[in-house]
């Protein structure tokens, strides 16, 4: 019991992760239609110079100054790069963050070496939850740190769309750009400043969950795909399915990797003889552990299959 | 040249086009005779398979407007088919002539094109992209997983020589890299006609219509999702060609084969190319082996290059390549080209001054992070430039600023006349049809 609510806490904080990432690609692709194939680099990039900043400053003050520092790397970004080839519809778009995803990932290998850094938990938060061990729970309190900035970071967000006037005007710069424009509000600049926001939101999930894993080159790769994965799961544009589909496979990748469950030896369980004669033993004596690399994209071929415009999905295209 | 050709030349009896094709075939048999060197060969051979593949995916995204991060699964499987082939005929389980190799690794890439196609093709534009990154990542990590068919972290080996000899004669056995040269080639040639051919056939014609508009094409009576899954199938089969060859050339196939790097890279080699025009890729291929195989040799940082070169092309000139050199031969062809030279030869003296400066810095850089254990200095250019010092870092840094100086005051004259010389030229088309 108590390992199943550690799991369950591990893959709970985990997708919180994936939808700080979600968010900001979803927020990016319902407003502007750009699939921002960088995020994953932003993300990396929010760890190294979070990294980098903390080597200096410490931890606390790279919490606060990497994310705006992407934010500011993602304003610009928008401002020469994407604005450019806005012209020429959404391909060169998407083909301009995959270009740039190539660049950033051997940028840092030019700035930072090839091999994985030295970015560490902060000494303060070091060290297992200590409410939690009473109820002989191990769990690490900065994994519980990354959750709770991961809700401030939903609940402000849900804040600032809903309440506020510059997120009314995102809200309906979604729908109808021209209308909005019409009305005499700067819709390049609202798309700057959330092509921004969403790097700056990539870049705070770099800053905390670099140090949570490992933060190397290979680290925009490893989690990219996935969330692709989660924004197709979830319905592309939508933010609440998004937010679905992040936790199910958080939940899915921490209960996936420790389980020693497979088909093979279910068979065997209610009686059934399985061994190296039996065809396609290669497949059936995979254990759920081993496998757990390809679950969140049998979720995606599945959720094809049955919903192709995903969970709460509204749009085709 | 053959986009060119048949867009200028509309007759009944195409001679241009017949010029062309001969030309490439009796370059493709001329090349060995100059490039005989054992690395320029290797070299050939794979500008050959690189083709193939791009000019495969291109048939997705050119023709018909599916941007796919997950090509190499086709090409991938497809080569993992032929390795194994290989390794039967070797063993004499197989009786199969290895010239024939590819026919199988593209049967195995339709087949999957048919199997992951059908899920891939429900969904066209972005969700499309991102589902064949999902179908390509599956793959990958199942192929470490099943080591036995993907031979796990080391790969599949194979010796290409162990067929019967082709057509009997003694000698040709694919094993001397000239020989798999000119098998390679002979694919190629037959591929790019192929593929040239499938674009005149009404599927390859519904398939652009599908492209620009997948409502208006569904008015006429075509399901748009059955013509991308049926230019899936074939774009699967011409890249299981590719990777069969690749298996042939390497005699090794391993996980990196279906890897999201190989499908990114086959992306980069179309669009540099020119994704718009038929004859693109080839040149887009040729490019990208040239980055990816020469540069290499000589810079750890030729991804950057690549990367920063399509970036360049996105934002400068989204026809690639095949665009830029098209632009060019209208000038030409109308007359104006001396405005532009001047300007021309400006804009490239201080770009390449621009690009050695930035080329520098990279250099240096890279030589600090990573080569700290061979001492500070580092050759450069012919150059040796210390890196523990301040006048190499001066050099680069003030090579950087004046170039780009020069480049910024050169780039504005050209623009000005690139503009007025297109303008004028699109006056007089219009004004005499």
């Amino acid at each position: 019991m108590e390992a199943l609510v550690s799991q369950a806490l591990y893959g709970i904080s985990y997708g919180l992760l994936l939808f700080m990432l979600a968010a900001g690609l979803t927020l990016i692709f319902s407003m502007m239609g750009v699939l921002n194939f960088a995020h994953a680099s932003f993300y990396m990039l929010g760890a190294y110079v979070a990294y980098q900043i903390s080597s200096w400053l410490g931890f606390w003050p790279a919490l606060v100054l990497a994310p705006l520092a992407l934010f500011f790397l993602g304003a610009a970004v928008e401002r020469w790069g994407l604005r450019r080839v806005h012209k020429w519809g959404h391909l060169p778009e998407l083909l301009f963050t995959f270009g740039l995803s190539y660049i950033i990932v051997e940028l840092v290998q030019v700035i930072w070496g090839r091999a994985a850094v030295a970015y560490r938990v902060p000494p303060e938060l070091d060290g297992p939850v200590r409410w939690l061990q009473r109820y002989d729970i191990t769990f690490p309190e900065y994994r519980m740190f990354m959750m709770a900035v991961a809700v401030a970071i939903l609940i402000a967000l849900w804040l600032i769309l809903t309440r506020t006037r510059i997120g009314l005007v995102i809200q309906a710069a979604l729908t109808h750009p021209h209308q909005v424009e019409a009305l005499g509000h700067n819709v390049p600049r609202v798309f700057m400043l959330v092509f921004g926001g969403g790097c700056a939101l990539a870049g705070l999930a770099g800053v905390v969950g670099g140090n949570a894993f490992v933060t190397e080159p290979a680290m925009a790769s490893t989690v990219g795909a996935i969330v692709f994965v989660v924004i197709v799961v979830g319905g592309m544009g939508s933010l609440a399915g998004a937010f679905i589909a992040s936790l199910a496979i958080g939940l899915l990748e921490s209960f996936g990797k420790v389980s020693d469950w497979s088909v093979a030896k279910l068979a065997t369980s209610i009686g059934l003889v399985v061994d190296a004669g039996t065809p396609g033993y290669d497949v059936l004596k995979l254990t759920l552990s081993q496998v757990a690399p390809v679950l969140p994209y049998l979720v995606l071929v599945l959720i094809l299959i049955v919903r192709p415009k995903g969970l709460l999905g509204t749009r085709e295209d | 040249m053959i986009g060119a050709t048949s867009m200028l030349a509309f007759k009944p009896i195409n001679l241009g086009r017949w010029v062309v094709w001969g030309l490439t075939a009796v370059l493709f048999l001329l090349l060995p005779a100059y490039f005989n060197k054992g690395f320029s060969l290797t070299l050939l051979s794979q500008m050959g398979v690189t083709i193939i593949f791009a000019l495969s995916y291109n048939m997705l995204l050119g023709q018909s407007g599916m941007l796919s991060f997950g090509h190499a699964v086709y090409s991938g499987l497809g080569a993992f088919f032929a390795i194994h082939a290989l390794r039967w005929i070797g063993a004499g389980t197989l009786i199969w002539p290895t010239s024939l190799l590819p026919l199988i690794g593209g049967a195995a890439g339709a087949l999957f094109g048919m199997l992951f196609g059908y899920l891939t093709t429900r969904r066209a534009g972005t969700p499309f992209a991102m589902i064949t990154l999902g179908i390509g990542e599956m793959v990958f990590a199942a192929s470490l997983m099943f080591p036995g068919f993907f031979g796990g972290e080391g790969g599949i080996t194979a010796d290409r020589a162990v067929g019967a000899p082709f057509l009997g004669i003694p000698g040709i056995t694919f094993g001397p890299q000239v020989q798999v040269y000119y098998l390679i080639a002979v694919w190629c040639f037959a591929s790019i006609v192929a593929m040239y051919a499938l674009t005149q056939t009404p599927l390859g014609r519904i398939a652009n219509a599908v492209r620009d508009n997948p409502e208006r094409a569904e008015f006429i009576g075509y399901n748009p999702q059955r013509v991308r899954w049926l230019m899936l199938i074939l774009s699967g089969f011409f890249a299981g060609i590719a990777g069969a060859l690749a298996a042939i050339n390497f005699e090794i196939v391993s996980a990196e084969n279906v890897s999201a790097i190989r499908s990114g890279g086959v992306l980069l080699a179309a669009f540099i190319g020119g994704a718009a025009f038929f004859f693109g890729p080839i040149l887009g291929a040729v490019v990208f082996v040239f980055f990816a195989v020469a540069l290499s040799e000589y810079t750890k940082a030729w991804q950057l290059y690549l990367g920063v070169f399509f970036v360049l092309l996105v934002l400068f000139a989204p026809g690639g390549l095949a665009s830029l050199i098209l632009m060019n031969l209208r000038v030409l062809k109308f007359r104006k080209f001396g405005r532009l030279r001047d300007p021309y030869l400006g804009v490239l003296l201080s770009a390449l001054a621009l690009a050695f400066g930035t080329v520098l810095v990279i250099e240096l850089m890279y030589h600090v992070t990573l080569d700290v254990g061979q001492g500070p200095s580092i050759r450069l250019f012919g150059m040796i430039f210390d890196t523990s010092r301040a006048p190499a870092w001066t050099f680069a840094g003030v090579m950087i600023f004046g170039a780009a100086t020069a480049f910024e005051f050169y780039r504005r004259r050209f623009r000005q006349q690139w503009h007025d010389v297109q303008r004028e030229i699109e006056d007089w088309v219009r004004d005499n049809p």
